[in-house]
């Protein structure tokens, strides 16, 4: 018995599927690169004829404006003047992320609270700050708030001697004698130092059933630590005072830079509280009760059961709000904030190739958002529920 | 033996109710009578602000301006008849909806009397039907009113006519036909405005919702081939993808639509040069195509593997199991989705007027306070009231049909 394998009809190249997806795939992509290419000619020789240069060489001639709020000088190269706006960007973004993330966090308990008054209020809050334009927001808390309800310098709010409130910013009580970066230094090392206590009483529970109590001594050593450092490093405090129609000492707050941080907190602050009430509600009820079984209170019950659960819901989310702060504090530009977009802006505005300026500081942007993202990746893979 | 349940007194059941959701605990009364306080006070400065201080005047004389711009007085007619076109237009096919939904026995409404219907539309509409009345009382002339009479007696018309064709099933030309003329109509009415005023000189809170509008619509193409390509096994498409999607979504809109301000005559031969109008509804377009090619793939991946196969099982080509069964499934499934993206877009207008100088309803706001009769009064806080006040009632009442959808859809339940 002879078996004869059948012989395979190879498709004719018209008909086969592989040769057909390339073959589509190629024709698409050209088509892609023929039109790149037709805006980067268009591009080219429209500069060309215009005489305007399309190379980043405009990062090394000077800058020609004063950037207010930094020790900056208008001879510096282009390059500093995007540094400053680059730390700019990253210094209201980080302040904003943070203040955001605690008020939201707290209007989102607030939704979900027994307390009648306590959950409309919030309720109140989110529904009209989440669906009116974040620069309408911002536009009201320049020119209305801060430009026309804060009082003059001559009777200016004072609260406490430690805040002082005027239409020409905000000044707070601050240390001076030293740098922020040490005492930052400081407090890194009290929070690494919280972390290990916190794992050691751990173990501790664990073996003998003893209270950990970690909070406690964590926050106790993390104080001691700063006040330490406070003293190595000759810091003091320095308070806010008007004197002869200025605002002498403290830390002071330009107009345009709290109207900003202050519009982007309240209303990252609308969407982050609707994120965590929605992570909360999706913790399974069983937990919270759970809890009560085990004679928790109210807040250990929250603390300790249902928040880490909703957090861990929420982080993705979250994260995205964080990217959309960044993004937004790009507004912070029409408020003559001196943020990225704004020196781009400027650059543009004295001369400077409008196309590179402005791709430099979007492909920033990006970069940005990437990293961030990416820290949110790792945050939501640390956080994970780990299953068996 | 039965047990007489004493019926609770009506102060009782009150100081019941106090007690457990005012003051449960002593933590919870300080919270009730610190916020409690606070929000009277804060409601008491609102309605003094609302009714006897605030200096609406500034509103209701340019109230024109920040509707429609500088639109020339002699072509107001225009936007009339367009407008009594629009709510045929919505009319229709909100009719044709109601109808098909009555002849497949899938409306919510069927059940319901006539009260509850009213009462069922009021809760749902009467915000934005109040904020209409209220933009009319503000108005020193009859014509706004003319226009609003009769686009709600051509909504109303045509509601009733797409009820009554809807509650048959059309042949297929005809259906075809009916289609073509829906997809007209909007056009005409277009054209019929732009036959006076061009696009480019569309300002005030048109703009905005002209330019939301025709960003969501034209994204639709990109953000949909968009999405495939990023779906796609295919290597290069996506790849190229990815790549356009993760850079836009990456930037801000603000320095887009500043690139767009200054630069977009350089990617384009000179003698298209856009206008203004233009230029933000491309950066749009562009924009929101990104974000929907995203929504979209979430949509392609809510579609069960076994609608494709089933498709692949009676033979359909692959552009057709694509196109004829999986993504009308996707799409339906995210529409609550493309309606929040909507909302945000119809928000972010707003920065074109900062961006690109159009005046739009918040840089007319702000420039009404500049005019003689109203400089140097710190007008600005009622106009920026009205400004977010008109974008608070339009987001707010789009966002609760968008979940009021979403319960309809049930998507993540089935």
């Amino acid at each position: 018995m002879t078996t004869t394998t059948p012989e395979v009809a190879r498709p004719p190249l018209y008909r086969n599927v592989n040769v057909l997806k390339w073959v589509f795939q190629l024709v698409v992509f050209f088509i892609v690169l023929a039109i790149l290419f037709w805006l980067a000619n268009n591009y080219l020789t429209r500069s060309q004829d215009l005489g305007i240069p399309t190379s980043f060489d405009f990062l090394d001639q000077p800058t020609s404006f004063d950037i207010t709020g930094a020790d900056f000088s208008p001879a510096e190269p282009v390059r500093n003047a995007y540094l400053v706006g680059i730390g700019n960007t990253i210094r209201i973004s980080a302040v904003g992320i943070v203040f955001a993330t605690a008020l939201g966090i707290l209007v989102g308990i607030g939704r979900l609270s027994r307390n009648w008054v306590v959950s409309k209020l919030a309720t109140v809050y989110v529904e009209s700050l989440r669906n009116v334009p974040l620069l309408v927001i911002m536009t009201f808390c320049f020119l209305g708030i801060v430009l026309q309800l804060f009082p003059r310098i001559e009777d200016a709010w004072n609260i406490g001697g430690l805040i002082i409130v005027s239409n020409r910013g905000v000044s707070l009580v601050w240390f001076e004698g030293t740098t922020l970066a040490p005492l930052l230094g400081f407090f890194l090392l009290g929070l690494v130092g919280w972390w290990l206590i916190a794992r050691w009483r751990r173990r501790v529970f664990e073996r003998t059933g003893a209270p950990t109590r970690a909070g406690l001594l964590g926050l106790s050593f993390l104080i001691l630590v700063m006040v330490t450092g406070w003293f190595v490093l000759g810091a003091t405090i320095t308070t806010p005072e008007v004197a002869d129609r200025a605002v002498a000492g403290g830390i002071r707050v330009d107009p345009s830079y709290f109207a900003v941080l202050f519009a982007l907190v309240i209303y990252t602050a609308s969407h982050i509280a609707e994120i965590t009430r929605g992570s909360i509600q999706a913790v399974p009820k069983g937990q919270g009760e759970a809890g009560s079984a085990l004679a928790l209170s109210g807040f250990q019950r929250l603390w300790f059961v249902v928040l880490p659960q909703a957090m861990r819901i929420a982080i993705p989310p979250i994260g995205n709000q964080y990217l959309n702060l960044i993004k937004n504090s790009s507004l912070g530009a029409a408020f003559a904030y001196f943020d990225l977009t704004l020196v781009a802006q400027i650059t543009v505005g004295n001369g400077k190739p409008a196309v590179p300026a402005f791709v430099l500081a979007l492909v920033f942007y990006v970069v940005l958002s990437l990293i961030t993202s990416t820290l949110v990746n790792i945050a939501n893979r640390y956080f994970k529920l780990v299953e068996r | 033996m039965t047990v007489e349940i004493p019926a609770l007194s009506r102060g009782r059941v009150a100081a019941l109710w106090a007690r457990k959701h005012l003051f449960r605990t002593p933590l919870d009364a300080l919270l009730t009578v610190v916020f409690g306080g606070l929000s009277l006070y804060l409601i008491y400065r609102a309605v003094l602000f609302a009714f006897i201080n605030g200096r609406w005047e500034i509103i209701s004389d340019n109230l024109k301006l920040l509707m429609i711009g500088t639109w020339p007085r002699d072509h107001l007619l225009r936007v009339a008849v367009a407008v009594a076109v629009l709510g045929l237009w919505g009319g229709l096919i909100g009719g044709l909806i109601a109808g098909r939904q009555i002849r497949l026995g899938i409306s919510a409404s069927q059940g319901m009397s006539a009260t509850q219907r009213i009462s069922d539309l009021t809760r749902r509409f009467g915000l934005m039907i109040g904020t209409l009345v209220l933009l009319l009382l503000l108005t020193s002339t009859g014509g706004p009113w003319l226009m609003v009479i009769s686009a709600v007696g051509t909504g109303l018309g045509g509601y009733w006519v797409g009820r009554y064709v809807g509650s048959f099933e059309l042949a297929r030309w005809t259906a075809r036909l009916g289609l073509l003329v829906l997809a007209a109509m909007p056009l005409a009415a277009y054209f019929y405005m732009t036959a006076a005023v061009p696009l480019g000189e569309w300002e005030g809170f048109m703009f905005n919702m002209t330019s939301a509008l025709a960003g969501i619509v034209l994204c639709f193409p990109l953000g949909v081939l968009l999405a495939l390509g990023r779906r796609s096994k295919l290597p290069l498409l996506k790849w190229v993808s990815i790549v356009y999607i993760e850079f836009v979504r990456g930037s801000p809109l603000f320095v887009l639509l500043l690139l767009a301000n200054v630069s977009l005559e350089f990617f384009v031969p000179p003698s298209i040069a856009p206008s203004k109008t233009i230029r933000a509804i491309v950066t749009f377009t562009l924009f929101t195509a990104a974000y929907l090619a995203e929504i979209v793939r979430g949509g392609l991946q809510s579609v069960p593997k076994g609608q494709e196969e089933a498709a692949k099982a009676l033979g359909l080509s692959p552009t057709k199991q694509m196109f004829r069964v999986v993504l009308p499934q996707a799409l339906r499934n995210v529409i609550p989705a493309q309606i929040g993206q909507f909302i945000s877009l119809f928000k972010d207008t707003t920065l074109a007027g900062a961006a690109l100088g159009i005046l739009d309803l918040l840089t007319g706001a702000q420039a009404v306070t500049q005019q003689p009769d109203f400089v140097g009064q710190g007008l600005i806080i009622e106009s920026l009231i009205f400004v977010a006040f008109l974008f608070w009632v339009g987001s707010f009442t789009m966002s609760r049909e968008s979940q009021r959808l979403e319960r309809r859809l049930g998507v993540g339940i089935r």
